[in-house]
């Protein structure tokens, strides 16, 4: 049977959701993208939601089970409140869902626990790499074997809370396949760069790091030596990432859909003009769109299906869409779309990010 | 529940209509074009055999039970989209009471609907048809000129109807009947507007024209002239009222929030087709499409693929959406609308784009991407251009009347 409506459970969830996003994402949003970094309480109240502990099952402290389409909705509405903010708030799944979805017996006790606890703890996952032609499937940064352990060596870009996590997912080809390795904060080689500074999501800390022969023991690869590949966490992380897109696209569309509902030009408002309302009518229909193509790719992954396309195409349309929505938004709002003292500006800058970085977020 | 399971309830009517789609459909797809208003009879009869011994659906005019677990607008999404991947114009031709009996099913009274639509039940292949549009309006049917009088126990129309789809079917090749749209009250304006039932072999209507089309020639588009159309004062559907100046207006907006997203799925027919030889041709030449590569470093024809791909689905998935909704029993005006919108787009750039990356062999008659090309334009013009369908889901997000959003 084909359905079109969150369970009960999830409409909770995402008006839980909603009213974090309203009182501890969107009040700080300008103010966080001008300091670079979001102010503490929103990682703390964030965290209350218990977003990722209700991902977790209760054999590791958390208190329910995966899905992908709950985490969709989820993001969605984190999005709508700010994408810095929000990628704060599921950094830790970096770390945890890999772990739980593939990581092997002994890498779910030691790690999964410290995600279900109290506090949030960020964790980081290090994929993109600092070149135009970076390609997931295809990484530059290598894993050798050697004495029974791992070598990783490579350059990373972008890589969120790579200075404040205790452990990194660090992807790397092996044998020509990329896979994970579980690296602790400290280990020798793992040399942790400068801040990034981008276009947008500029609150977010995200980090150049360099891999420098980093040697990773073999129980830290992800899955241990039975479960390695990851196609599925890089479908999940696009899910994620359309799903945030869909949320950027449409705050961008519902601030230019009020702005021209009340700004009055030849004695009416703008939206009653037919060049403004179609242009509203489109930004509608095309984040309809992109979030159907998210609950699908989303859907197919919490039925164990092959997701791989779906994903990738459900992205590549979420990125285009936030991307005009943000950028029609701006347009809707003439001038005073340029100025800073409204928020679309900041949605274009960060819808621009959708095409260009991934790996910054999993459901 | 967000689910993205096929209801397995419409498993064999997909089967049944796969095989028409790829057998008959699709190799008189170019005969049919070529021999323009030629009625596909083998089809025709195929399908109305079906029809009869099944009960089943395969155009729009079915309206789902009340109890909102049914799966009958869904189901006729999924066929539809089937039989226009066969061929559109073909699929056009199929038999039923269609966009009429839509009309009747939204409007009229149980005993209406029993006394009109009995007929698609049983007998020879028969047709509905809806006349809406007249020479000098289409979109703005509150300018409808053609006039109901009443005279005794007779409705008397007078006018010109034109761009009835399944016109002559419905009323020379069948004992069906159209369903015109007149003014009791041209002073009322949109309020005096109301659906009447002309029968086949009514005296007084007339089919005068078969227009020559772009595309989707199989399809029999008719202009019909009544002149003094002497019609029962009971085939007038629902109430003869004009006080309620939106109520009649809103039986034929309802018929189309029944029936767009039927038309949206016809065009996604057409876009699959297309999107599917596409990818075969190029499978041919050794192209490879590198789904999970990052766009950028895709070539120019391995982009528009996939970005095809993406649209196709969005679209297709909204459709099923607006079909899901109906089948709910919960309004689905702005998705009925954004669904026609997207594929309506989705299918006039996919069907360009076949010609255009098939280069020679695509422009050719010899292959059907011309042919789709063609087809495909009619899906953002008829039943609301995706102009009208824009401003219908502008006027809802904004929350303004037809007065404040012009």
């Amino acid at each position: 049977m084909y359905g079109f409506q969150p369970s009960e459970d999830q409409k909770t969830l995402v008006e839980a959701v909603h009213r974090f996003a309203v009182r501890e994402l969107r009040p700080h949003l300008r103010a966080a993208d001008d300091a670079g970094a979001l102010p503490e309480s929103t990682t703390r109240s964030g965290w209350e939601l218990g977003l990722l502990p209700a991902s977790l099952p209760e054999a590791f402290g958390g208190f329910g089970e995966r899905s992908a389409v709950t985490g969709a909705l989820a993001a969605e509405e984190l999005g709508w409140g700010g994408l810095a903010g929000a990628l704060a708030l599921m950094a830790p799944n970096l770390v945890a869902l890999p772990v739980l979805l593939k990581g092997s017996a002994q890498q779910k006790q030691e790690l999964l626990p410290t995600f279900a606890a109290d506090a949030y703890q960020p964790g980081s996952a290090a994929l993109m790499e600092p070149r135009y032609d970076f390609d997931a499937g295809a990484l530059e940064t290598r894993a050798l074997r050697r004495d029974g352990n791992y070598v990783l060596a490579g350059s990373k870009c972008n890589v969120p809370y790579a200075a404040e996590s205790s452990w990194l997912l660090v992807y790397a080809s092996l044998d020509g396949k990329t896979r994970a390795f579980l690296v602790k904060q400290g280990a020798a080689g793992l040399v942790i760069g400068e801040r990034e500074r981008n276009m947008g999501v500029k609150a977010l800390p995200l980090y150049a790091v360099e891999l420098r022969d980093c040697v990773v023991p073999a129980s830290q690869r992800l899955g241990g030596e039975d479960h390695t590949d990851v196609s599925a966490l890089i479908d999940a992380s696009r899910v994620a990432w359309a799903a945030l897109a869909v949320g950027v696209g449409r705050a961008a569309y519902e601030y230019a859909l009020d702005y021209a509902r009340n700004r009055k030009a030849f004695g009416e408002a703008i939206a009653q003009r037919q060049a403004i309302a179609f242009m509203l009518a489109e930004m509608a229909t095309e984040i309809e769109a992109a979030r159907l193509l998210v609950w699908e790719a989303a859907w197919l992954l919490d039925q164990g299906r092959e997701a791989t396309r779906e994903a990738y195409l459900a992205r590549n349309l979420a990125d285009d869409m936030a991307l005009m929505v943000a950028d029609r938004a701006v347009q809707v709002l003439g001038g005073h779309g340029y100025i800073r003292d409204h928020p679309v500006e900041l949605w274009l800058r960060d819808a621009r990010a959708f095409a260009v970085l991934e790996g910054l977020a999993i459901v | 529940m967000i689910s993205f399971e096929r209801p397995r309830e419409m498993d064999e009517r997909l089967e049944f209509v796969r095989q028409v789609a790829s057998g008959l459909m699709r190799e008189k797809a170019r005969y049919y074009d070529e021999y323009e208003h030629e009625i596909p009879w083998e089809f025709v009869n195929l399908m109305w055999e079906r029809q009869l011994k099944t009960g089943e659906s395969f155009r729009a005019g079915a309206r789902p039970p009340s109890d909102g677990t049914s799966v009958v607008a869904q189901t006729l999404v999924h066929v539809i989209e089937v039989q226009s991947w066969g061929d559109a114009g073909i699929y056009l031709c199929g038999p039923g009471a269609g966009l009429g009996g839509a009309a009747v099913e939204v409007t009229g009274t149980p005993e209406q609907k029993t006394r009109f639509l009995a007929r698609y039940r049983e007998g020879k292949p028969k047709w509905a048809s809806m006349a809406m549009t007249e020479s000098h309006c289409g979109s703005d049917t509150a300018a409808i000129r053609t006039t109901a009088v009443r005279d005794g126990d007779c409705w008397v129309l007078n006018g010109e109807k034109i761009f009835v789809t399944a016109g002559h079917k419905s009323m020379v090749d069948s004992d069906g009947f159209m369903v015109v749209w007149a003014t009791v009250d041209r002073a009322a304006g949109r309020a005096g507007i109301k659906p009447f039932i002309v029968e086949a072999g009514a005296p007084g209507l007339k089919i005068t024209k078969l227009e020559h089309k772009l595309g989707i020639r199989a399809s029999d588009t008719a202009a019909a002239v009544l002149d003094n159309c002497r019609i029962p004062l009971d085939n007038l559907l629902g109430s003869p009222d004009v006080v309620d100046p939106t109520k009649s207006f809103k039986g034929a907006m309802a018929t189309f929030d029944a029936t767009r997203p039927n038309v949206a799925a016809s065009a996604l027919g057409i876009a699959r087709a297309t999107l599917e030889l596409l990818k075969e041709k190029l499978a041919e030449r050794g192209v490879k499409i590198r789904y999970g590569t990052p766009r950028h470093l895709l070539t120019a024809l391995e982009r528009d693929i996939v970005e095809m791909e993406a649209q196709l689905r969005a679209g297709w998935l909204m459709t099923v959406k607006a079909a899901w909704l109906m089948d709910q029993r919960q309004p689905n005006t702005v998705e009925a609308s954004m669904c026609k919108v997207k594929a309506g787009d989705v299918v006039t750039r996919t069907t360009q784009k076949g010609v255009e990356l098939m280069g020679p062999l695509g422009y050719s008659r010899r292959l059907l991407f011309e042919k789709w090309m063609r087809d495909a334009r009619i899906n953002d013009l008829f039943e609301g251009t995706g102009q009208i369908n824009r401003l219908i889901i502008a006027r809802r997000i904004l929350g303004y009347s037809s007065k404040e959003l012009k």
